[in-house]
This record gives C-alpha cells, structure tokens and sequence, in this order.
C-alpha cells in the first residue's frame, strides 16, 4: 500500500526523517519496500522570469518569450498562454524535464520559431487543477532556482508491504497509529471528528425516504447507509484529487472521490449510490443465486453463484457486495442525490466472489481481510459530511444502521510468566502493558501475573495470549530479546539409509567425472511421445497440473529422461558436446485410490560426445556403450554389489534405447535399472546429433542392495600364479558367459578372471573371434607349484574349448 | 683345473677398469658373480682341492668375491649418478592424463552446507512428499481455505484437494503427527509456486527446521539462527530479526543479514537498504500444536524456513535465478 508522507502527518506528528520513519516501520513489521519523493517530477523545473515578450510571426495565440532561467543566456520559449507578460515569474521546465503528465521537455522549433523550454501551468505541473495560463508565481526566488524550493515542496511516498494478518494498516490512520507507537517519545493518533455537517432542516428523517433489509446476515452482519441530496457531481477539488493521486488512486468525480478518500483514510470501503436509480429506492442484501449474471461498473457481466452477496435494490441487483457496483446504480454527471453505504461483509464471502469474478479490488482486498466492524459508522459519517462540502449536497437527517450480527468482544487473558517464557525476556507487568497500551489495547491488571487484554475491534489479528507476545515483542522490538541457546541433548541421530546412499551417490560419480543436474519436476505432455514410450507404459499415465505456467511445464515427470535429454540438446547447442551429466530426482505416478501420488526417487546419467580428447598420448574418440558400462561397473563396486549383472535387455523392453545396444542390470534376480544408447528417433525428437549413453536406476531399488555391514577377510600370504588362455571361438559368442564359465568351473584356485583381449581379423577366420583370458590363481594356504596351476589350468581351457566350440589360437 | 683364485682376481679388476657402461658392469657382473660365474664355480669347485688347503682357499675366494661385489657395487653407483647427471630429463610441463572430477549442483553443495550445521547442532533430516495434501501444506500449518494468506504463495493445483507443495513447512505437522517432543528436524527438498520472472522460478528449493521442546523461546530461535548464520556466512555478519507474518508461527520474523556483497554500505545486491532478507521464523502458532494434539501449555517451539537459491546466490555472486534449471556445463563447472 502507497501512503504519503504529508497526509500522514495530519494524523500523527512525524520527528523523524523519512528515513528513520521507512526504517522504523520495516522494524514495527510493516515493511517499507521502497521510498519515493513525490516531486521527483519536477526536478527539471525552476523559477523564470519573462525578460522580454513579442508576437509569433507565425501563429496568433503564440508569443515569443525571452526568459532568465540564472544562466549567461536567456532561453527563447514559445509560449500560448493568454497571460504570458514581460516581467511575470513564472515556472519553466528546462531540456530533459519529464513532467507529471509525461510529457518530457525538448528543444524544438514550434511554427519555425526556437523554443529551447517550456513555461508551464500549474495543472501541467500536478500542483492544482488550473489550467488557464501559466503558473504566476510570487516568490523573491532568483530565476533558476528549482521551483520545489522555491515553493517549499516537499512530500515523500512510501510503498509498504502490509502482510494478511494487519488490514488495520490498509489505512493512513491505521499507519499513524503504528508510526505514533514507534516514535520517540511515543503519541495516539488524533482522530479526525466524525461529523462535520449539520443535517439539513428542509428534509425529513432518512427512513422516510428509504430501507436496507439484510436478508443473509451470516455473509452481511452489518450494513449502514446515509443519504446526501442536492449534491452537484463535478470533479473534486485540487486537495482531494491531490491527495487521492498521491498513494496511486485515480480521480474520477467529487462523490465517488471521497469514498476513496475515506476508504484510504479509515480504511473502511464505502460505495457510493445514484439514489434515484435504485428501484424502489431501498436497500435488499441477499445471496446470489446460482447462474445469476451481473454486470459491473467496469462493464463486465459476470455469473454468479449462491457463495455470492448480492446488494439489491426494490428490484434487481445494483452491486456486488463488498467488491464492485453496478453499471445500473453508478454515479453519473447527473445525479443528485446519493445513498451512502458503509457494510460490514464476511470475509470469506468476499474473497471467494473475488476470486471466482477476478475482481481484485481495493474494497475487497480490505473486507477479505477484515475491516474493523466497529468503523462502519465512523467511516460512513465522514464521508456524508465531505459530500456535502465538495458536491455541495445537503445531509438526509439520520443514519440507517442494520447490525443483525455484532461481533463478540474479545477479552484476552495474559499471563506475564508465560508471556516472558515465551519470548525469552524478563519484562515487568507494567512494561508490558505499557507496551499493549501503545496500539490502543485496553489493558487491565488481574493479579501479579494476570493482564485482561480487549484489543481495539480494528485489531483483528489478536485473539490469543500468543497473539499478545508478538505485539509485546514487537513494540519492545524484536532485537531487544536477548539471544540464548535451548538445551541440546548429546544425542546425534543418525541420517536414513536413503539420505546416506543418494550422498554417495553424489561423491562417487563427481569422482567419475559427471556433473549434477536439477531439472523441473514438471514436463511437456509429449515427453512421453520424445521418449517413444509404447501406449500401454505406465509413464504415460502422467499427473497433469491443474495451473501451469506453460504447456512446457504442464504434467509431472514420470522419469528424469527427457530432462538430461533436453539439458544434452542445450549443451549441444552451446558448443559444448562433450558431457557427463547426473540427476537424483523425484518423479510421479498415480496411485489410484489415493490422494497423493506415488514419488519415487531415481537416479539417471547421460555420457555422450568425446571420451577422450585427443591429446598426446591419445587419439580422441567417440563414448560408446563400454564407457557408460565401466562408469557403472565402477560405481557397483564401489557400493560393495558384486553380484550385478548387465544382460541385454528384450527388444520390447528397450523403448527409448537402440535395440541390441540396451542392457537391464539386474542384481540376485532383481532388476534395478536399466542402460544403452539412446534411439536415432528420439535423439531426433530432442534435437540432439551426437550419440547419447544413458542409465536410469531406482534409487531405493539400488539402496536394497546396498549393505553397510563389512567383515574382514584375511590378506593373502602366499603369492598368486597367472596364465593366459586364448580362445578362437564363434563371433555370437558371449565373453560374459565365458566368464562366468569359468568362474562356475568350482575351481578354488582361481581367484579372478580378466578378460584381456578380444580380436577378429586375419588371421583369424571369418565369423569367428578371439578372446584372451588372463585367470590369477592362489592358493591361501600355502605357495602354488607349477604344475598344480597348470592342471587346474588345462581343466578350464578343455571346459571353456568344449562348450563355446572353440580352438585355441596358433 | 682351478685357475688361481688370484688370476682370476687380477683378470676381474682389470676388466672392470674397462667397463665403461652400465651393461659393461651388469656383463662383468654375471660373467664373474653370476650363478655360472667365474669365482662362483671357483668357489664351487673348491670341494675339490686337498683339505688341508681349503680353508685358506675358502677364505681368500670370498674375500675375492666380496672385493668384487663391493667393487661392482660401487662403479654402478658411479655410473648412475654420472648418467642422472647428464639426462636431461623429460618434458615436465607436457600436461597430464588427467582424472577430472565432476562437480555437484551448486544448490546441493548450498543445501548440504546448510544440512551439515544443523545436523551438528543435532537436528535430524527428514523429507516429505512433494505432491501434498491441502491439508498439510494449509490447513494444520493454520491456514484456512479462503484466507488471504493463501495470495502469500501462489499454488500450482493438482487437484482440488492437492498441490504442488509450496513450502517445505508441511514436513513441520507430518513428523509431529508421528512423533512426540523433543523434536528437532531439518528438511530440505524442492517446493513449487506458479511464477517466473527473474527472481523467481516455478520450482525451487527450502530447508525448513523445526525444534519442540519444554522451556523453547523466542530468544533460543534467535541463538539458532545467529549460530546458522555465522558458520554458513562469517561470525562478522549481523543478524536483524523484524515482525512479520506466517499463519504457522506467532510471534513471526522476517530475519535480515548484514548485506555480505557490501558489507552494509548499500548496494545493488540489497537494493540500497545494506540488509539482505535469508530467513523466515517464528515461535510455532499453539493452532498448529493443536491440530497434532501437542500439549500447548506444555511445549513451545520455533520452526524457521530459509531459500537455498537465494542463499546460493549470495554465496556465489549468481545473479539470474534460471541458470540454476538449465544445466548449462559452463555455469556448472564453476561451483
């Protein structure tokens, strides 16, 4: 909310400089977000004066002005204004000057002639609504001194972010009570007098002219009206325009000004009524009824539901309650006599209608929040009575005050002790109270430790002791509580397994290489389509948002793969082609019978572009399957998983990967995630041009195969003994299941196998390749002989040659 | 058939006074006190000799073969250290096979740091579903549906029931719900509001912390947070705790930090005002004790919040929030 400066300090006396008072306000809890000065527009305008005035040759109602503006030079300025003459101290906006009107200054020539400024009116320059000649000034300023010197202007406007719980402060009063409370020494507000005019003695009571009948006083506990006849619609003075424009309101007539005016003031909303152009000039608050239209006054019909306070007059409806008026009852440049309406309407009643109609308007941001119940007369009395001054009205005697519903006083019961526990202080009773006393809370003593507390009806935010300490704490100020320590127990609770294993996780693939990504949980609908999911996969079955941003953010991801996918293609499109990206992330299935979704945390990478560049010692060349493999190979070895298995993963089941480049790794059994090289089609789909290697593991898949527990094992003594065996054997041949072969063999001996080479080509026949085998053997309890190894040896090569139908190489 | 053990020595010494490179010695080496060599089958074949002359015999072979080792010993030591001397050595500043590391996101390296101090302080880690009931992320937090404290956070709707959680303040009543006090949780994870602009982002991350306890005040939240602040910025920075509002938490703060870019002086970063906005806090509003049936005469409490994405940009000097979604490499590798 804007307020300003000046208005302000009607109210409330303001020592301090607009800085303190911006900075005392963030502390008091409304926070200032920024400060402006109000006359900023008119930094470019000085005091001038006409040295010299002729005709323009060009044009009859322009003159020809020679003006002192303080500099060496005088400035020549064309000038329209009937009452430009030599020797009149005028206003004159130099080169660059932006006025409040926007229109920013420049040299030209207007009609041929130069005009190097501008002399302005007083309306030009936002200090009245006079526009009939330039600004005659009487001032023993010297030409060039800035004008807002020259006439002592000086106004400042602050912008405040006023959080739900404080509608008491969408006011200017309701600001000066918290400025008065902060201020040293600290001063109450002085309330403006409600009434300042006498009814007229030519009219009747008001209830001889009309009615108001609540019928739904659960959404209108209180509703009050007065009327002003006679008034004469026009627009508002200069003072009430000013004051109006100065915290961002625009002004529109005398009438429908000073309910802005009082709202800003009291912040109590008011709507102001054509009398006449109520049907049976009456009042009826109702519930809408379900699918009733309406149109209102910014000329938007809308539908409206039974949630919904209708304001109707003998006849149809002429105001949505509390948020907008009607087309049908608005004040126009005829009307002369006005109802008055000052309500009090259900918040919640309010907010619903105004979000469902997307009327977001000053009143309803104020009865959605809460005004003060109490202030309905108070507001409505104003505002009759500055009709009467600035439309000229005369006052119906009588105010009309329907309050079905009045709200309970609330009488909260304070104990000190708790209090001071509660905010960690020490403070006296009398401290407090006077703390409480500052922001208008009535406070009396019980007992030595008993405050009964009645907060001002304004302060709908306090209801409990808790409410209290934050007002105690926050007019003591929040930085005058000391600071302690609550006591910690020695105790450490030690993170979940899933914690632990996704920081491993972390540490072991930056170790590889990779890099971490964070892309949104939120994707576009046809990832799924990019991916070349079947019809029937259960990622299809994706959550939509009900709001989102855009359709590239519309439903929730069902896996972390078209995220790294799109973070290769933007990389790709950067010159960057060379990546190894990771990401730990949630993503979202249905559950069906269930509210929330099923989250399930997955763990992916990607691998594409160059694994090694060229360098001197290598020859660069492409990542392929192997690379993305050993990263794996690594990373399960490094968890202690020595049982996993990669085994080529079924065509129907590769989807996004290449058949025949796709494995499933599966650990005792168990399936955990799946790897490969990613489709020529949905590289096309995401407009990546390199090959892409990729893995998606479910993390608590992975995290069940994860053991903590390690035991140790004797470090052998005796030395080990190796021998190579080479292999020519069919080209479909598996090496994992030569491998495992050997390792099925049930030789003790052999303690690890590495496959050490594989090669086709001559002289090797056609169809048929080569593997090389290096098996380490040891025996742990005592130092091999040759010829132990060597039969042990013979025994596997005879196994490995008779099952995969193989010779040996020369 | 035995030459004289003295010929041999004479021959032997000669020899390696001729030996100018390393594999002449290695040559003598073997030739002489090798398994075949020369004073090896000499000493071999001493069994063959009279016994009486044995011993003497025996003594001057070894006496030879030792002479001879120390001999070699010393002319390879010379040689080597001559031919260190004169290698020039090999291109040092040639580079490396280097192992290069990765890096992780700097929101997790951020949300770790964070972790890590409270962890120590001995708060636990807990974690809580994203897609949220409109009962945990509003209602038991004591915001009401039709409450304007719903326009604090603009909510992306799953359903009517369910959203995008839009704070990570649900975790607060879910571990109540479970747990009796002391509690003292700290949960991180990624919350959602339907915005974005530079500031802002549709998805981002928090850390929420929560400590219940007998005898907890308002003074104890401070002392948390001044700690927190200290060790994840410096004991230099000075905290600034201000009223504010959250439906959860009564009294509630807004906590301030001395602007770390310029040191309170005023600047872009702070808008001029020297205070940079890092936390929210507040002692636990009793309605939400009551809504997970905690004893509120019994137990207080202070539950604080905190952005890791604006905390991560004061730590790196990072200036538009979007890079952090993008993972561009080059923005990556700097953290």
């Amino acid at each position: 909310m804007k307020i300003s400066l000046s208005w302000l300090k009607e109210y409330v006396p303001v020592t301090m400089a607009t800085d303190d008072l911006a900075d005392s306000l963030t502390m008091a809890g409304l926070e200032v977000e920024s400060v402006e000065n109000r006359y900023s527009a008119l930094d470019g305008v000085v005091v001038s004066r006409i040295v010299d005035i002729k005709p323009h040759p060009n044009a009859d109602k322009l003159s020809l002005c020679q003006v002192d503006v303080g500099g060496d030079a005088l400035l020549s300025i064309v000038c329209g204004a009937p009452n430009a003459a030599k020797g009149l101290v005028v206003p004159c906006a130099l080169e660059g000057a932006t006025l409040p009107n926007g229109i920013t200054i420049k040299k030209g020539k207007l009609r041929g002639e130069l005009s190097e400024g501008m002399l302005c009116s007083a309306s030009e320059l936002g200090l009245s609504l006079e526009k009939s000649g330039i600004m005659e000034l009487e001032t023993q300023a010297a030409p060039g001194t800035p004008l807002v010197q020259a006439l002592g202007l000086s106004d400042a406007t602050l912008e405040l972010g006023v959080t739900p719980n404080r509608p008491d402060c969408l006011s200017i009063i309701g600001v000066a009570r918290e400025v008065g409370a902060f201020s040293e020494p600290r001063s109450l507000v002085s309330y403006p007098q409600a009434s300042i005019a006498e009814p007229s003695k030519e009219y009747g009571k008001i209830g001889e002219y009309t009615s108001v009948e609540i019928l739904n006083p659960e959404l209108c506990p209180r509703y009050a009206a007065r009327l002003v006849f006679d008034v004469k619609v026009g627009p508002s003075p200069f003072w009430l325009q000013d004051r109006l424009i100065s915290v961002g309101l625009k002004p529109i007539n005398n009438i429908v000004d000073v309910t802005n005016y009082i709202m800003m003031e009291t912040g109590q909303p008011l709507h102001a009524f054509d009398f006449d152009r109520l049907a049976g000039q009456r009042i009826v608050v109702r519930a809408a009824t379900d699918g009733e239209t309406f149109t209102t006054l910014d000329n938007k019909t809308h539908t409206l539901d039974r949630d919904m306070l209708m304001i109707c007059d003998g006849e149809k409806p002429v105001a949505l309650g509390g948020v907008m008026g009607g087309l049908n009852s608005e004040i126009e440049d005829g009307t002369t006599r006005v109802l008055i309406e000052s309500a009090y309407f259900n918040p919640a009643c309010i907010r619903k209608t105004s979000k469902k109609t997307a009327l977001g308007t000053d009143a309803a941001y104020r009865f959605e929040r809460g005004v003060d119940p109490e202030g309905t007369i108070y507001a409505l009395e104003r505002a009759a009575s500055l009709i009467t001054t600035v439309g000229k009205g005369n006052l119906v005697d009588g105010v009309i005050d329907v309050h079905p519903a009045p709200s309970p006083c609330r009488e909260i019961m304070v104990s000190v002790k708790a209090l001071n526990k509660r905010l960690g202080t020490d403070l006296k009773r009398d401290e407090i109270t006077s703390h409480l006393e500052a922001v208008e809370l009535a406070v009396a003593a019980v007992d030595d430790d008993t405050l009964k507390v009645v907060p001002p009806p304004f302060r709908v935010d306090i209801e409990r002791p808790e409410d209290l300490s934050e007002e105690v704490a926050r007019i003591w100020g929040y930085n005058n509580i000391k600071t302690t320590f609550p006591p910690i127990p020695a105790e450490a609770v030690a993170p979940t397994a899933g914690i632990v294993l996704k920081n491993t996780v972390r540490t072991l693939f930056t170790g590889f290489g990779f890099y971490e990504a964070i892309n949104y949980s939120f994707v576009h609908p046809a990832s799924c389509d990019r991916m070349a999911l079947p019809q029937n996969d259960q990622r299809r079955s994706v959550i939509p948002v009900m709001n989102p941003l855009s359709e590239d953010q519309s439903v929730m991801r069902t896996s972390l793969v078209p995220g790294l996918l799109q973070n290769v293609q933007h990389n790709n499109s950067r010159q960057v082609r060379d990546l190894a990206l990771f990401e730990i992330g949630k993503v979202f299935y249905k559950k069906t019978g269930e509210e929330l979704a099923e989250e399930v945390e997955m763990f992916s990478a990607v691998l594409t572009g160059n694994a090694g560049k060229q360098s001197w010692y290598a020859k660069e060349r492409d990542t392929d399957f192997y690379d993305m493999k050993g990263v794996l190979e690594g990373f399960l070895k490094a968890l202690f998983i020595e049982t996993a298995v990669f085994e080529p993963l079924p065509g129907d089941e590769c989807h996004y990967f290449r058949k025949g480049y796709a494995a499933a790794l599966k650990v005792e059994g168990t399936r955990i995630g799946v790897m490969g090289k990613i489709r020529q089609d949905v590289l096309d789909a995401f407009d990546i041009r390199q090959d892409v290697y990729l893995f998606e593991i479910g993390l608590k898949d992975l995290a069940a195969q994860v053991s903590s527990v390690r035991k140790a094992s004797p470090i052998p003594r005796y030395p080990f003994v190796s021998r190579d065996v080479t292999m020519v054997c069919g080209e479909g041949v598996k090496a994992g299941d030569v491998l495992e072969s050997i390792r099925q063999a049930g030789e003790k001996l052999v303690e690890q196998v590495r496959l050490i080479d594989l090669y086709t080509g001559a002289p090797i026949p056609e169809g048929r390749k080569s593997l090389s085998f290096r098996i380490t053997y040891r025996d742990l309890e005592k130092t091999l002989k040759d010829k132990d190894v060597n039969k042990v040896h013979t025994r596997i090569t005879d196994r490995l040659l008779a099952q995969f139908d193989a010779g040996l190489s020369g | 058939m035995l030459t004289n053990i003295e010929e041999i020595y004479r021959d032997a010494l000669s020899e390696l006074q001729n030996a100018g490179t390393l594999d002449d010695v290695e040559a003598f080496s073997v030739k002489y006190l090798g398994r075949k060599g020369l004073v090896t089958l000499y000493l071999r074949g001493l069994s063959a000799l009279p016994p009486d002359e044995r011993p003497l015999a025996g003594k001057r072979s070894n006496e030879v073969k030792i002479a001879l080792e120390e001999a070699v010993a010393k002319i390879r030591t010379e040689m080597e250290a001559k031919a260190e001397g004169a290698d020039e050595g090999i291109d040092v500043t040639l580079p490396g096979r280097m192992a290069a590391a990765g890096r992780l996101h700097p929101l997790t390296q951020i949300t770790l740091e964070i972790c890590g101090i409270f962890t120590k302080l001995g708060f636990s880690i807990v974690e809580g579903p994203e897609i949220e009931s409109d009962y945990y992320n509003f209602e038991a937090l004591n915001i009401p549906k039709h409450h304007p404290a719903r326009d604090m956070q603009d909510t992306f709707y799953i359903s009517e029931s369910t959203v995008l959680r839009t704070h990570t303040s649900p975790t607060q009543p879910r571990v109540m719900e479970k747990q009796a006090p002391p509690v003292r949780i700290i949960a991180p994870g990624k919350v959602y509001r339907c915005d974005s602009d530079i500031t802002h982002t549709p998805m981002f991350h928090q850390v929420e912390g929560l400590l219940v306890d007998e005898n907890v005040s308002f003074g104890d939240l401070k002392g948390i947070l001044t700690t927190f602040v200290h060790q994840m910025f410096d004991a230099e920075t000075s905290l600034r705790f201000r009223p504010s509002f959250f439906p959860f938490t009564e009294p509630s703060a807004e906590v301030d930090i001395r602007c770390v870019i310029c040191r309170g002086k005023g600047c872009r970063v702070c808008s001029q005002t020297g205070w940079l906005e890092v936390l929210g806090a507040g002692m636990v509003h009793p309605a939400v004790f009551e809504n997970v049936g905690y004893d509120t005469k019994k137990y207080t409490g202070f539950a604080f919040g905190m952005g890791v994405e604006r905390i991560t940009m004061l730590k790196y000097g990072i200036d538009d929030i979007r890079k952090y979604f993008e993972n561009d490499f080059r923005f990556l590798r700097q953290f």
